[in-house]
């Protein structure tokens, strides 16, 4: 038997996979997709995770959501309910919260993957939200991530949306007063504010048409969108290879970690089943928005402690903290500002987000790539201003709850809400004052140790009479962990050549100050061998100097 | 300083002589599976086990599928199903997970590995290369030259999606002033929510609260929830000494018996929790406080225009009726409210 | 069926009954069922020795506590029953705490209170069984009480540190008692408001969800989405970051 081809000779007797290898290859040239990426290697940390997490939440959606969608009905008619729900039996409702009662109660697995649906999406975007929290706070968006960053930050956004859509479907009596909510905010919208929300609802609130329009956006629209958006996501990891901590053998040359074939396809597709049993095992011990407690939606009743899902809280916050009496009129022309001041606050922190690495990138200057991660306490100014931002997000996100806040601890609504406020405004200064502090502690800290070793608690005395504790020096590994980050210096504004500053420049000047002025610089080699010259005890007890004096070494 | 880094400016970065020099990846630690092979095939089998304890999670997610059917009116048969349906899968991915997850780490290698990085730049070959073939393309399309094509696409680009703007025109009617309007008139009798049964002022005891629709609206066959949106009213009688009423509505009361509108004129929530004691008002969604017995002005929270009141009075029969509309626009301010 | 048709004649007839009474007199009063003069006395005696201080020797009143001329049986027989009365310490509100006497005591108050003035009496057992129509009494706690009280009882906040209590563990005959007198800042829901029948089916609502378990799993505190994302970011999210670090630890 003579054979024409090369893969034909490899093996004499291919079997059924090497068949069906070949039969692929030869049509499709998966081996050079496999030789790409087969042992394409992977850093492992624990906090590398939640962006998978999220991953896995969302494809847990798309398969519990695909079941949802062979038994609801995005319709607004009345029907008169007939199911197995004994307190809801002959109430007037629409076909939209007849069909996620049944859904709940008369189709087998309906209410399974309903919870499994819901807890999903509280999961996918808490996930996704935690995953940005690693990635600014280790400064995972510098160059050449920014674009990518920007994408992540439309996925967080498009699962806010996602889930809102979402949770409003079942037409139940929550999720209409949220939607009426929306209705009012809309309407705030100065010029356009009327017709939108006529667009919106199809008329007047709430109209027939809202859930529909609501389904076509939560099944099609947004969805399809993050779809396209995780694949920009994930190309980009593809191209950039993943970041990794500092630590030996780390470099912004190389990435350190596991190759993807056997270990990685192993350890992530494991945990893709992880999540789902996490999940599933949630969902069957544990109830999520029991629309049947709520009712029907019908535009004169209301709950106590209506509050919208947790990440379109700190939007509702937002709502309860605004100030009032603060109205403008122009002309015969009202501008709310019970709903704009929230509206813009709101924004203006999501530009923020978005455009941080855009700012911190044009305080540096620094153009170089970096896949190096930083140690958070190595940046303090950028830990900081996340720790400010975090607390800003967790003031208005708590004062969503500030009736649950006021019943659960026995205080008044009112003295907790204006506690809120006064902490909105407060609190963010505060977080980033103690968060810089605490991280140059660290840092001094983390300079002794190179400089000096670990303290071991161990005192002895000496020949001559002195008592030492003795410091334990730290491998040679552990201590490319500590000495490992960039240093940047502020920068002062200089005159150009027509001998003026330009307004940018000196901004940049004094913005550069606030990033580095009472910055540790790592440990240099002058002084870690002045350190170890000797053992002396002036050695011993040197200090870092806060200001990095000049060092010629 | 890595290769990487060298070919770009670094900004405020400044340079300091690391004091030792990157020890490279920490040597490898063997594992017990590695050396030894007892070790090795007990790790074997604990996977295998968790694969099948998977295998019996799915039989256990099936049988709660058949084992309890939808019994009408037994909701313990919902609850039995989802229940072991959920703990069955549960279990079922547990095993694979935690299976697949234990045989990397204890059966495959684990041993780090570097691979080298490239720097996003692509070489300055490849960027001259691409820059020749955007020149070509140009040079052969006559982009750059010839500027009426240009120019004309260029039109074309912007003309063309309005139409796909201008299709969605029918979305929501044109807005008129059904905003302003709800469906009480003159004479329109308060009636209880949800019955519509009238409520006479007889019926009103101080210190009681009626939530209450407009005469013929629970029989409404269509709209009926725009107008209740717009229409719900609170009926409160309060002690009339208790009562700061504005000289010009004095009238719009009857004996105490006063009615506003039920919709926050913050974003709308129904503002529905009455203090009977305090007169006051709050909504539930963002804490908005009316002070009923003071004309339902916002005594705290976000709102800032006071509750609309009805104007009511009593009919021949003793049944409350409105006066009219309401004079004012109820719900959250919009754009030109006032107009 | 949601509504028995009788129900809607007892509602007209009411109307017929009670339109002619002026507006001050409540037209939820139902002259109590006189008790015996041994028990009128013996409630005063426990009112003189344990009301009076508040609420004045004759129950007209005092500095400490509103007069009870007209509150009637119903209101003591709540207040005193759920160990709301007597008050104790300063506070935007007064709350249930154990309760200090007997029912033999509370009905002996009950009774000399309502031989003060006629005012709402102790209900009827016929509406406090639960086996009236809770669809019906859903859509009406939906509309008259979720609002204060959640849309499953569980509570909530009103202003000032005033608080709606949640509902779960009152008694039928205490929560009919509360919607006839409207105890502290509740509102009161009299009987033309709602119909004996109605505040039955509405009793009927509570006593379904608060005997059947939610049919989804726990609850947690059925207090809504606060309950649930914090759920989710505490032991979701926890669950699921000690499984990563698990994941990326070496074995040994």
């Amino acid at each position: 038997m003579t054979s024409t081809t090369d893969t034909s000779t490899t093996e004499a007797k291919p079997g059924f996979v090497g068949g069906a290898a070949n039969y692929l290859d030869e049509r499709l040239s998966v081996s050079a997709v496999l030789k790409g990426f087969g042992r394409k290697v992977f850093p492992d940390h624990w906090s590398f995770m939640l962006g998978e997490v999220a991953l896995y939440s969302f494809v847990i959606l798309v398969l519990s959501g695909t079941f949802l969608t062979f038994f609801y009905q995005p319709s607004m008619a009345e029907v008169h309910y007939d199911g197995s729900y004994a307190p809801l039996k002959g109430a007037q409702m629409s076909i939209a919260y007849a069909s996620s009662l049944d859904i709940s109660f008369d189709i087998r697995g309906g209410l399974i993957m309903r919870q499994v649906h819901h807890w999903a999406a509280l999961l996918f975007v808490a996930a996704a939200g935690l995953h940005m929290l690693r990635v600014f706070f280790t400064g995972a968006f510098r160059k050449p991530r920014e674009l990518n960053w920007v994408v992540g930050f439309l996925l967080f956004l498009m699962g806010m949306g996602a889930g809102f859509t979402g949770y409003s479907l079942p037409d139940d009596l929550l999720s209409g007063n949220g939607l009426r909510i929306i209705d009012g905010m809309i309407k705030g919208i100065p010029v356009i504010g009327t017709a939108f929300s006529s667009g919106f609802f199809g008329g007047e609130f709430p109209g027939t048409e809202v859930v529909a329009r609501l389904y076509s956006l939560h099944i099609m629209i947004l969805p399809a969108l993050i779809i396209v958006l995780i694949g920009v996501h994930l190309m980009m990891v593809i191209i950039h290879k993943h970041t990794h901590y500092s630590g030996p053998g780390r470099t912004d040359d190389n990435v350190v970690g596991y190759p993807l074939m056997p270990v990685y396809v192993a350890k992530a597709g494991g945990f893709f089943f992880l999540v789902f049993g996490v999940v599933a095992a949630i969902a069957a011990t544990f109830t999520i928005n029991p629309i049947w407690n709520y009712g029907p939606y019908d535009p004169s009743p209301v709950s106590a402690g209506t509050q919208p899902d947790w990440y379109i809280g700190w939007l509702d916050g937002a709502l309860r903290l605004a100030p009032s009496g603060w109205d403008i009129s122009i002309f015969d022309y009202v501008i709310p500002m019970g709903v704009m001041v929230p509206l813009i606050v709101s924004l203006l922190f999501l530009a923020l987000v978005a455009a941080y690495p855009f700012i911190e990138n044009w305080v540096t200057k620094d153009k170089r790539e970096h896949h190096v991660l930083d140690r958070p306490r190595n940046a303090p100014t950028r830990t900081a201003i996340g720790a400010a931002g975090v607390t800003f997000y967790a003031v208005l996100w708590a004062g969503a709850s500030t009736d649950l806040i006021a019943t659960n601890f026995q205080m008044s609504l009112n003295q907790v809400l204006v506690a809120m406020q006064i902490m909105l405004l407060i609190g963010p200064g505060i977080a980033y004052f103690v968060t810089k502090r605490a991280c140059i502690a660290l840092q001094n800290k983390d300079r002794e140790v190179v400089l000096h070793g670990r303290e071991t608690g161990r005192v002895v005395r000496l020949p001559h009479g002195e008592y030492i504790e003795v410091h334990e020096t730290v491998d040679k590994y552990e201590l490319w962990k500590l000495i490992d980050y960039k240093d940047y210096q502020p920068v002062l504004a200089r005159p150009d050549s027509n001998g003026k500053i330009s307004l940018s420049n000196r901004l940049r000047s004094a913005v550069s100050k606030i990033y580095f002025e009472d910055r540790i610089a790592p440990v240099s080699k002058a002084e870690y061998e002045l350190a170890h010259a000797d053992h002396a005890p002036e050695a011993v007890e040197q200090k870092p100097s806060r200001k990095r004096k000049s060092i010629d070494a | 300083m890595s290769d990487i880094e060298k070919s770009y400016s670094p900004g405020l970065a400044t340079d300091i002589e690391k004091p030792i020099a990157n020890p490279g990846i920490e040597p490898h630690r063997i594992r017990m599976t590695d050396k030894s092979e007892k070790h090795a095939r007990t790790a074997e089998r604990q996977i295998a086990v968790m694969f099948g304890v998977s295998v019996v999670g799915a039989i256990i997610a099936i049988w709660g599928f058949f084992a309890f059917p939808i019994v009408d009116g037994d909701l313990s048969a919902t609850r039995n199903n989802s229940l072991w349906m959920g703990l069955g899968m549960a279990l079922s991915m547990f095993g694979i997970g935690f299976g697949a997850v234990h045989w990397a780490k204890t059966l495959m290698p684990d041993n780090e590995v570097s691979e080298m990085r490239h720097q996003a730049r692509s070489s300055d070959e490849t960027r001259a290369q691409a820059l020749e073939i955007v020149k070509l393309a140009d040079g052969e399309s006559g982009f750059s030259r010839r500027k009426l094509i240009r120019r004309s696409m260029y039109g074309a680009l912007v003309f063309f999606p309005i139409p796909a703007i201008i299709i969605f025109g029918d979305l929501g009617p044109v807005v008129g002033d059904t905003l302003k309007h709800t469906m009480w008139k003159a004479g329109t009798r308060l009636t209880k929510d949800p019955t519509g049964i009238p409520i006479k002022a007889s019926d009103v005891t101080i210190g009681s609260v009626f939530h209450v629709i407009p005469e013929g609206l629970s029989e409404m066959e269509e709209h009926k929830l725009e107008e209740k949106a717009k229409a719900a009213v609170l009926l409160v009688r309060v002690n009339p000494s208790d009562l700061n009423e504005d000289p010009a509505k004095a009238d719009w009361s009857y004996q105490g018996i006063v009615a506003y509108s039920k919709i926050c004129t913050h974003v709308g929530c129904p503002v529905a929790l009455y203090e009977q004691h305090t007169h006051h008002l709050l909504c539930p969604c963002h804490q908005s406080t009316f002070d009923l017995a003071n004309h339902c002005e916002v005594v705290f929270g976000p709102a800032s225009r006071s509750l609309p009141q009805l104007p009511i009075a009593v009919d021949a029969e003793g049944y409350l009726i409105a006066q009219s509309d309401f004079l004012e626009p109820v719900g959250p301010s919009f754009w030109d409210i006032r107009k | 069926m949601r509504r028995r048709p009788w129900a809607a004649g007892l509602v007209v007839f009411l109307g017929l009954v009670l339109s002619g009474g002026g507006y001050a007199t409540a037209t939820n009063i139902v002259q109590a069922e006189a008790g015996s003069p041994i028990q009128v006395e013996e409630g005063r005696k426990l009112f003189l020795a344990n009301c009076a201080s508040c609420h004045g020797t004759n129950g007209e009143g005092a500095i400490g506590g509103p007069s009870l001329i007209g509150v009637g049986a119903a209101s003591v027989d709540f207040q005193v029953g759920t160990g709301r009365m007597p008050g104790q310490g300063s506070g935007p509100q007064l709350r249930a705490k154990p309760v200090q006497f007997t029912q033999e005591q509370i009905s002996a108050m009950a009774a000399y209170v309502a031989s003060l003035a006629p005012g709402p009496a102790i209900p009827d057992e016929e509406y406090l069984r639960g086996d009236g129509d809770a669809t019906h009494g859903g859509e009406l706690f939906r509309i008259n009480c979720a609002m204060c009280h959640n849309a499953v009882g569980a509570g909530g906040a009103l202003t000032e540190g005033k608080f709606a209590p949640a509902l779960a563990g009152s008694t039928p005959k205490h929560t009919y008692e509360a919607m006839v007198t409207g105890p502290q800042n509740m509102p009161v829901f009299n009987d033309a408001n709602l119909t004996p029948e109605d505040k039955k089916d509405i009793i009927t609502y509570l006593k379904y969800i608060e005997d059947n378990d939610s049919v989804a799993g726990f609850e947690l505190g059925s207090i809504g989405p606060v309950a649930e994302g914090l759920f989710t970011w505490i032991f979701g999210l926890g669950f699921i970051i000690a499984i990563t670090v698990w994941l990326g630890a070496k074995s040994n």
